[in-house]
């Protein structure tokens, strides 16, 4: 469910449209900044606030690979491995990751503070290697940086 | 946490004469000081002192060509649009940047979000247009409400809404946050995804000026091509007409990464040398190594070998010439000890994960190539893979309905047309370590 503040700005949302379903996007955003995913519940509600199916609401959901359909760790780290990062040794930060967390790309750590992926081109191509972790992004990295960067997020 | 932009901001500072999109001012991203400084929206005063046909025709003489990898000439995209229409008219700005290499929309968005703003406003001017959707990629969250901060400003001051500067015009602008999907910069897909669709490309005709968002005549352009705008409208078609290439004017981003000393973003006149683009802003390859490859416009471009770069321009015209093309002008730089193999794998890797799935070729395709590049790359390879490979590649081009079925060949094709000697040692070494 959308929160009160949420509704509010859904209600706002919807004069920039002349379609509800043109809403799908920034409701999805909204649900998943409250929630931190998008489980089927909130799909459900998705469709009926939209008046869309909601294999429509799944279909849209399934296809952007920012949502996430399952919970994430509190600091999710995106790992861009395309081409210029790659060339500036992002498999090193990788295997620097997975090394100090435990985990693979797509896990989560066991106490659910971390979860990895592997991403493609953030944008970040004059400052790589980088990634991203909450939406907020960390460049020009090395394996020291990396090692810093854990160890500030509480 | 340092930040590309600031690096990128001081590189380019120290080019203080073509300047024109990222000019050398503090606090451009302030409403106030692009007013007083960066001439801040004199263009849309004297643009809605014109006649709307007028201001296509001025762009249409400018020279003006679309920053977002395909070049077609803006001004005759905007004379698509119906000059009467019953229906409501869409301009989308297309700031979903996610071609690999490319990075230069959100410099404009961070350094001079009004330049962008209002060169998006004389666009509705010139077309009719109710509202603008700025589309941008989910990822550039941060830059998202930079933009969103520099909308207010403007609403605030009249320039954007009601009856814009007393003119009679109103126009509005949105911004739309895409949620990760590269196809969704191809303006079909963009529109698909705006209505709430899956970011499915869709088959043209109807192209979008007939038949766009919602039914509705739409036209969509790219980030720096709108930013070009209120320069053309302010210093006039014939003087912007001048910077550049003859058939390709004004000036680039070029966004620089790779194998380079100073990597960032560099707005220069087209038909800078590449080699000066490398060495001269660049700083040259890190240790002084030689270049082996260089894709010349983000991932989708042909790639050249270092060898044949001397001389070489950077606009469509010359480009095209050698056999590729500029499309976003992110260069990326290879240096000698690269693995080529690897590279082509990993692009290809990329247009598997983005192809949306709708044609067969390009859903199935993308995904073989990279099968077949993976175990090449890791010395697995056959003897056939290398004709296999090309096979798939030609039978993606130009058998899908949009753009990034080629946007996928391209690399694979040139990559082992370019280093073909490379690749057939590559597979007879797999093939005698098998036997062995």
């Amino acid at each position: 469910m959308l929160s009160e503040v949420n509704l509010k700005k859904f209600e706002e949302l919807k004069k920039r449209y002349p379609t509800l379903k043109a809403l799908i996007l920034p409701v999805l955003w909204m649900i998943q900044e409250q929630e931190g995913y998008i489980s089927m519940e909130s799909m459900r509600y998705v469709s009926e606030l939209l008046k869309v199916p909601y294999g429509h609401v799944f279909g849209v959901v399934s296809f952007y690979t920012m949502f996430h359909q399952r919970p994430v760790g509190k600091h999710h780290i995106q790992l861009c491995t395309n081409i210029s990062c790659s060339l500036l040794g992002a498999e090193r930060l990788y295997n620097r990751l997975t090394g100090k967390l435990k985990v693979k790309a797509g896990g989560v750590t066991s106490d659910k503070k971390f979860s990895l992926e592997e991403v493609e081109c953030l944008g970040s191509c004059g400052t790589a290697p980088m990634m991203m972790i909450n939406g907020e992004f960390y460049e020009n990295l090395d394996e020291a940086r990396i090692d810093r960067i854990l160890g500030m997020l509480k | 946490m340092r930040r590309a932009s600031i690096e990128s901001w001081e590189c380019l500072s120290k080019m203080e004469d073509l300047n024109l999109i990222l000019p050398n001012i503090p606090h451009l991203h302030r409403l106030p000081t692009y007013e007083e400084y960066g001439g801040g929206y004199q263009a849309l005063r004297k643009a809605l002192g014109m006649k709307p046909e007028d201001v296509v025709e001025e762009v249409k003489k400018s020279g003006l060509r679309g920053r977002g990898g395909a070049c077609f000439p803006t001004g005759l995209k905007w004379s698509f649009m119906p000059k009467q229409a019953e229906k409501t008219k869409y301009l989308c700005a297309n700031g979903d940047e996610s071609e690999p290499g490319t990075f230069k929309d959100r410099q404009i968005f961070e350094f001079n979000p009004h330049l962008f703003i209002e060169g998006s406003l004389i666009a509705a001017y010139a077309m009719g247009v109710k509202t603008t959707y700025v589309y941008l990629r989910g990822e550039y969250h941060r830059w998202s409400k930079l933009l969103q901060r520099a909308i207010d400003e403007a609403y605030e001051k009249g320039y954007i809404g009601e009856n814009i500067l007393g003119s009679g015009f109103s126009t509005e602008m949105y911004i739309h946050r895409g949620a990760g999907a590269y196809i969704c910069g191809e303006e079909s897909a963009l529109m698909n995804s705006l209505e709430g669709e899956r970011g499915y490309p869709r088959v043209r005709p109807p192209f979008p000026a007939q038949f766009g968002l919602w039914g509705c005549p739409t036209t969509i352009n790219n980030i720096e091509t709108l930013a070009n705008v209120p320069i053309i409208i302010n210093r006039g078609a014939d003087w912007y007409s001048k910077i550049g290439a003859l058939k390709h004017t004004g000036t680039l981003l070029f966004g620089l990464s790779g194998h380079v000393q100073k990597p960032g973003v560099y707005e220069l006149p087209t038909g800078v040398l590449l080699t000066d683009l490398i060495d001269e802003y660049g700083g040259g390859v890190p240790g002084e190594k030689k270049i082996k490859a260089i894709i010349p416009g983000g991932s989708s471009t042909k790639v050249l070998r270092g060898d044949e770069i001397d001389g070489l321009k950077m606009d469509a015209e010359s480009l095209k010439a050698v056999g590729t093309s500029i499309g976003t002008g992110g260069v990326v730089v290879m240096d000698e000890d690269t693995d080529i193999a690897k590279v082509i794998w990993r692009i290809t890797k990329f247009y598997h994960h983005e192809s949306c799935g709708q044609c067969t070729p390009c859903r199935e395709g993308t995904g073989w190539m990279e099968k077949i590049l993976e175990r090449i790359w890791r010395g697995e390879g056959r003897a056939e893979d290398l004709d296999l490979l090309l096979d798939v590649a030609n039978n993606i081009e130009g058998n899908t309905i949009c753009a990034l079925g080629d946007a996928a060949a391209w690399p694979v094709q040139s990559f082992l047309k370019k280093f073909h000697s490379e690749f057939e040692a590559r597979v007879k070494r797999s093939a005698i370590a098998a036997v062995s």
